[in-house]
């Protein structure tokens, strides 16, 4: 999948093949072992962000190019031989197997969100992996989302428990594809004195007072810059910082809040914390203004409803712009089962649209999905070939205007191989490690 | 014309994007000149007078969570169907239809005794894209499955179609869904309706006329939605899944 062209887990899927046991061996020599980053949305992010507080301090081995598969750690093991910490970003279904194999000293776990069910399974079977994963391995230090039910209750001493704190961001209710709704112990609807992405949120089940644990980190005085950056307070027991972001939206706070838990669990101090998310810009792919001639490709990954509707939330209070190429794949590692889209509450960027260019290898059920959300299907365009639809969409734009890319994951690789060919970017594996 | 829908348990079951369903069945009914007027049908509800039921698909989790209230609800759903509303159920709705269903840890989940049938979860999910020849309604059907329960017909119990390319009901017995009078049960999610609209106008034809409107809608030019068939239908030509 993230291998063509870069070729970057091959030697990992051979060492993998021929002799699983040798990753184990690998990571015990790095001299600091290993950390480990799950999540089902912004796990690329997030362990960007870790890797670069930490560059400053530690040379790591880290996954950065989105393979995140046993093979893609055998990968980084293989290649970072002078390493002296593990960075490993692990896919939720591979933090089983990776957990065993390297033996990670800490794990920060970020959020369970439903997300290629044809792969995954539901949530609760993700979760049930989670919590065997975290039993096998009783000396780790957890770093865990409190917002999150599955994820929060994780939590054990020792740990560190972070989550937002500033109601004043919060959706007034919970979104149409919140997922852990009801009270892990008794099932009742929790009661949210604040939701803020998807089900993640201060939650009370009113039935048995199954709660939000306490937050040992914390994110205050939230800012949400539109599409420009965002900024916090990071309370922590150590003290506070105020961190300045250049990624936009409350995922992404979210997102620099665990990495910033993590790093000071690992004992970094808050300024140098502060210091390496502000340097931060971008996983490839996630948020990227791309300069194209006169006009700006403006490009979000989109992967599963929740992060989907955090991309479209963060596009809309950030002013986007008219004409938008929605590119949705097929492929294993987007997901067969194209059926999220319609959990997808694209609704608040259609209004702001005057054109629309659906494209990938499931255009039309693309274009269907906004046909039936109300879109006129006079301004929706279907144009399959990802190439051509991107052409189009720099068409419908005004010289000097912004056209919005929401690209799921192999459409993500393909326009970025695209953009590259034409010297717009470089690609992944060319970038200095 | 006014179509009463009862939808039920749209906050617990909703797992592959019913409300696309629904979005489907309410704008063409209104392109036609009727109105949808869907009304949510929850825990503890009583089940009002509607012309077409529906019920989505959750994880074990809201299933179990639903179930037993289902159960309850089964003398007045029974009455409905009976009276000829109609009724569409999708994947976790549908096996909550039959007799029971017994999930992965041996628990058995009382349902409704609607459709003549039963469900036991098995260990190998049957997941994928899924094409049915409807012989019945000389259309196909074109969507996709994923479940660990095999849903076994009883004998002489029509189901919703041949499986062309996929699982279906059990993997085995070439059977997808189940339907009964103006009920239909099926695996297919996706949501099915937006790209086998022919189905959603069947479905709202049969409300109709349980409002009292004998009447054929006329048809859509459906561009967009045979383009997204035919995708789909090529999809489990290719890749469909079988054991």
């Amino acid at each position: 999948m993230a291998g063509r062209g870069g070729g970057t887990t091959l030697p990992g899927k051979l060492l993998w093949k021929l002799d699983p046991a040798a990753i184990d061996a690998l990571a015990t020599r790095l001299p600091q072992g290993s950390v480990a980053v799950s999540a089902t949305n912004g796990k690329t992010t997030t362990t960007a962000m870790v890797a670069e507080i930490l560059r400053p301090h530690v040379r790591v081995a880290h996954n950065d190019s989105g393979a995140n598969l046993v093979s893609g750690v055998a990968s980084a093991l293989l290649e970072a031989r002078d390493a002296q910490l593990g960075l490993f970003e692990v896919d939720e279904g591979a933090l089983p197997e990776v957990s065993r194999r390297v033996r990670p000293k800490a794990l920060l776990l970020c959020n369970l969100f439903r997300d290629q069910l044809d792969r995954y399974g539901e949530l609760e079977l993700v979760a049930g992996r989670w919590r065997a994963a975290v039993a096998a391995l009783p000396h780790a230090q957890l770093v865990v989302n409190g917002d999150d039910p599955q994820v929060g209750a994780l939590a054990r001493p020792g740990g560190r428990v972070f989550g937002l704190d500033d109601p004043r961001v919060a959706r007034s209710a919970l979104q149409h594809a919140a997922d852990s709704k009801y009270c892990l112990r008794c099932g009742t609807p929790y009661e949210y004195a604040a939701a803020y992405v998807g089900h993640l949120g201060d939650y009370r089940c009113p039935n048995c007072g199954h709660a939000r644990p306490p937050l040992d980190v914390t994110a205050r005085d939230i800012e949400l810059r539109g599409l420009d950056g965002a900024a916090f307070t990071l309370v922590a027991a150590e003290g506070e910082a105020r961190v300045e972001l250049r990624l936009p939206g409350l995922y992404n706070v979210y997102n620099a809040l665990g990495a910033a838990s993590l790093a000071v669990a690992l004992g970094i101090g808050l300024d140098d914390v502060r210091d390496g998310l502000a340097r931060f810009s971008a996983a490839f792919g996630r948020f990227e203004r791309i300069p194209i001639g006169d006009r700006r490709v403006l490009m979000l990954l989109i992967k599963n409803p929740a992060g989907a509707n955090e991309a479209i939330r963060t596009l809309v209070e950030g002013a986007a712009s008219r004409v938008a190429v929605i590119a949705l794949n097929d492929g294993i590692a987007d997901g067969r089962d194209v059926s999220w889209i319609w959990d997808v509450d694209f609704e608040p960027l259609l209004d702001g649209l005057d054109r629309l260019v659906a494209s990938g290898s499931r255009a039309a059920e693309l274009a269907l999905r906004f046909a039936y959300g109300g879109f006129d299907r006079d301004r929706i365009e279907v144009v399959p070939a990802l190439d051509a639809a991107l052409d189009r969409g720099l068409e419908l734009t005004p010289a000097g205007g912004e056209l919005t890319v929401l690209p799921t994951y192999t459409a993500m690789l393909a326009l970025r191989r695209t953009l590259a060919a034409r010297g717009h970017v470089t690609n992944y594996w060319e970038r200095a490690a | 014309m006014r179509i009463r829908v009862g939808h039920l348990y749209p906050e617990y079951l909703n797992i592959y994007a019913d409300r696309g369903n629904i979005a489907v069945l309410s704008a063409r009914a209104r392109v036609r000149g009727h109105e949808l007027d869907v009304q949510a049908i929850g825990m503890g509800d009583a089940v009002p007078t509607v012309d077409l039921f529906y019920v989505g698909g959750g994880q074990d989790r809201e299933q179990e969570l639903v179930a037993h209230d289902l159960a309850a609800k089964s003398g007045p759903l029974r009455e409905a169907v009976e009276a000829g509303a109609a009724f569409l159920a999708v994947c976790g709705g549908y096996q909550l239809l039959g007799r029971s269903y017994r999930d992965v840890a041996g628990v058995d989940l009382p349902g409704v005794g609607l459709l003549p049938l039963h469900t036991v979860a098995g260990e190998r999910r049957m997941i994928g894209d899924v094409l049915l020849d409807c012989a019945w309604a000389g259309e196909t059907l074109a969507g996709f499955e994923n479940h660990a329960g095999r849903t076994i017909l009883d004998e002489g119990a029509e189901p919703l179609g041949r499986v062309v390319s996929g699982f279906g009901n059990d993997g085995e017995s070439g059977f997808e869904g189940c339907r009964y009078k103006r009920v239909y049960g099926t695996y297919l999610h996706g949501p099915l309706l937006p790209r086998n609209p022919w189905f959603a106008d069947r479905l709202l034809e049969e409300a109709l006329a349980h409002a009292g409107v004998e009447a054929r809608l006329e048809p859509l030019p459906d561009e967009l939605e045979r383009e997204a068939h035919a995708v789909s239908s090529a999809r489990a030509r290719s890749r469909g899944g079988r054991f």
